[in-house]
């Protein structure tokens, strides 16, 4: 046992080695790994933070229903019960113009413009939360809500929430598709490297055939440099992704600012990072894998 | 230890190299394959060292069947080899001393006790001085060395040599037969192939004479 750990350190200090002293080539495809990952992981990690924001923005879909300006208390509370008795709405809340005023005022900082006003231009509100249902639902529910007579305004603000999901669904495919070409291509790179290796160490597998190597210790150098060569790409498509997302950032700091929000794209979760470590690792060691299979057993000695 | 029985080998091509060839080598042995080239000796040497397979007839070699041992046996066999090539097969990408280090690390021993086995096969065969060297850089004397220590650093009970002697001028040629000699000395089992009569009366053992693949009386 120990001497087995002894045999795998050994090899993956060769290993690094073999690496270094071909430093220009090892670095030219870890490299092309690095952006051949970075940029299916990209889109998934900007997929991500779109996905992040729409899921804060719209809980549950919510229908605003605007009262004519100048109703009365009396139809107010009409309304209310109306609405309470509804089969399709979940719960709802009302929103008196006053106060209605007072968050404008608090929440875009706008407290001057809005103090300035002679007189409140806001109509009282009420949030409708639905029940759970379909899109073609809803905008069913937001027409009936049209035709009340005391609504003025009926929006549903879930509306666009729909299209950004069908959006996102679309390319998360796209993201999905650009990586399984992509994954191929590490596995071909990898496929190649080895290839090459395994031709300019033709002599030397050849006579440790001969002296009692078995296949097991012959292809072990090889699979160790697959699976090194992916994760070196791996971490090279992190650094990327990393680096794009501080430019990235940096500039988009300007305009969330002029909006008066803090929102930046966040990079991967540690779990998803070490999951692309992994998966990249593994497809170079398949790479080799297929490659040793592929060409060691041509080799044996004369 | 080495049995052959009624061996015969055929190439693809139809060319006869071996030909009902039948003879027992017993454990601590040393014996001479003569012949001239185109006999059938480095054949038989593949043979006991399963790089090649008899079409027909059996090859044992401590008491495994060449014929139907299993591919993932083979590498265990061969650690009990010491194979001496006549084109040495050493590798130019490494010092002298990583060449013999060789056969210790596809065995698996630990780093100390490999260094002492390297130094103690290069001492035996008069290198210890060049382990450091590339092997490229040796004479063909050397080099015939080098592959004698790289063969017996594992300390195999088999020594199996093509043409040790093949290309190197009497003295060189003698010093090597000595250090077999030394190896016969401490029971190791020698089969060495030579065309060379001079090596022969030299250092008297059993000769296997082999012409046109068959064993002659």
């Amino acid at each position: 046992m120990k001497n087995a750990s002894i045999q795998h350190l050994h090899v993956i200090r060769f290993t690094l080695q073999r690496l270094l002293n071909t430093p220009i080539a090892s670095l030219l495809n870890i490299l092309v790994i690095g952006i051949a990952l970075s940029l299916p992981v990209g889109g998934y990690v900007l997929l991500k933070n779109i996905q992040g924001v729409s899921e804060q923005m719209t809980g549950t879909p919510q229908i605003s229903a605007f009262l004519a300006i100048g109703s009365s208390q009396d139809e107010i509370t009409q309304i209310r019960k109306s609405l309470k008795e509804h089969g399709a709405i979940d719960h709802i809340e009302f929103v008196p113009r006053d106060l209605a005023l007072k968050q404008l005022q608090r929440s875009t900082g706008l407290a001057d413009v809005v103090g300035g006003l002679r007189h409140n231009p806001l109509p009282d509100a009420f949030i409708i939360y639905p029940v759970k249902m379909t899109a073609q639902k809803l905008e069913l529910l937001r027409d009936d809500l049209k035709s009340w007579p005391n609504f003025e305004r009926v929006q549903l603000d879930s509306a666009w929430v729909h299209k950004l999901e069908a959006i996102l669904k679309f390319s998360r495919l796209a993201v999905l598709i650009l990586a399984a070409m992509l994954s191929f291509a590490l596995v071909a790179i990898t496929f190649n490297t080895i290839r090459l290796q395994i031709l300019t160490q033709r002599d030397e597998i050849e006579v440790s055939k001969l002296i009692g190597a078995t296949n097991g210790f012959i292809r072990r150098p090889f699979l160790y440099f697959g699976l090194m060569q992916g994760l070196l790409g791996g971490a090279t498509a992190w650094l990327i992704i990393a680096i794009s997302l501080l430019l990235l950032n940096y500039s988009l700091s300007g305009l969330t600012q002029l909006y008066a929000s803090t929102f930046s794209i966040q990079h991967l979760s540690l779990g998803d990072s070490v999951t692309l470590l992994a998966f990249s690792a593994y497809l170079g060691w398949l790479g080799a894998w297929f490659s040793v299979s592929q060409h060691l057993w041509q080799i044996e000695p004369k | 230890m080495i049995k052959f029985d009624h061996v015969s080998k055929r190439y693809p091509g139809g060319h006869d190299a071996l030909k009902n060839l039948s003879f027992q080598i017993a454990e601590g042995e040393m014996v001479f394959l003569t012949g001239h080239s185109g006999a059938g000796k480095s054949t038989l040497l593949k043979l006991i060292a399963a790089i090649e397979r008899p079409n027909s007839g059996s090859v044992v070699v401590k008491g495994q069947n060449i014929k139907s041992i299993k591919n993932g046996a083979l590498p265990y066999l061969r650690r009990n080899l010491g194979l001496i090539f006549q084109d040495h097969k050493l590798l130019f990408d490494r010092s002298a001393f990583n060449n013999v280090m060789l056969p210790l690390q596809i065995c698996g021993f630990d780093h100390r006790e490999s260094n002492k086995r390297v130094r103690a096969a290069l001492d035996k065969v008069g290198l210890l001085n060049r382990e450091k060297t590339n092997p490229i850089a040796l004479s063909g004397g050397e080099q015939q060395r080098l592959c004698i220590a790289r063969a017996i650093v594992n300390r195999p009970s088999i020594l199996l040599a093509d043409e040790p002697t093949g290309n190197l001028d009497t003295e060189y040629s003698n010093e090597i037969m000595n250090i077999f000699k030394s190896f016969h000395q401490v029971g190791v089992t020698l089969v060495i192939s030579t065309h060379d009569e001079s090596v022969l009366q030299k250092f008297p053992a059993r000769a296997l004479a082999l012409k046109l693949g068959a064993l002659q009386a």
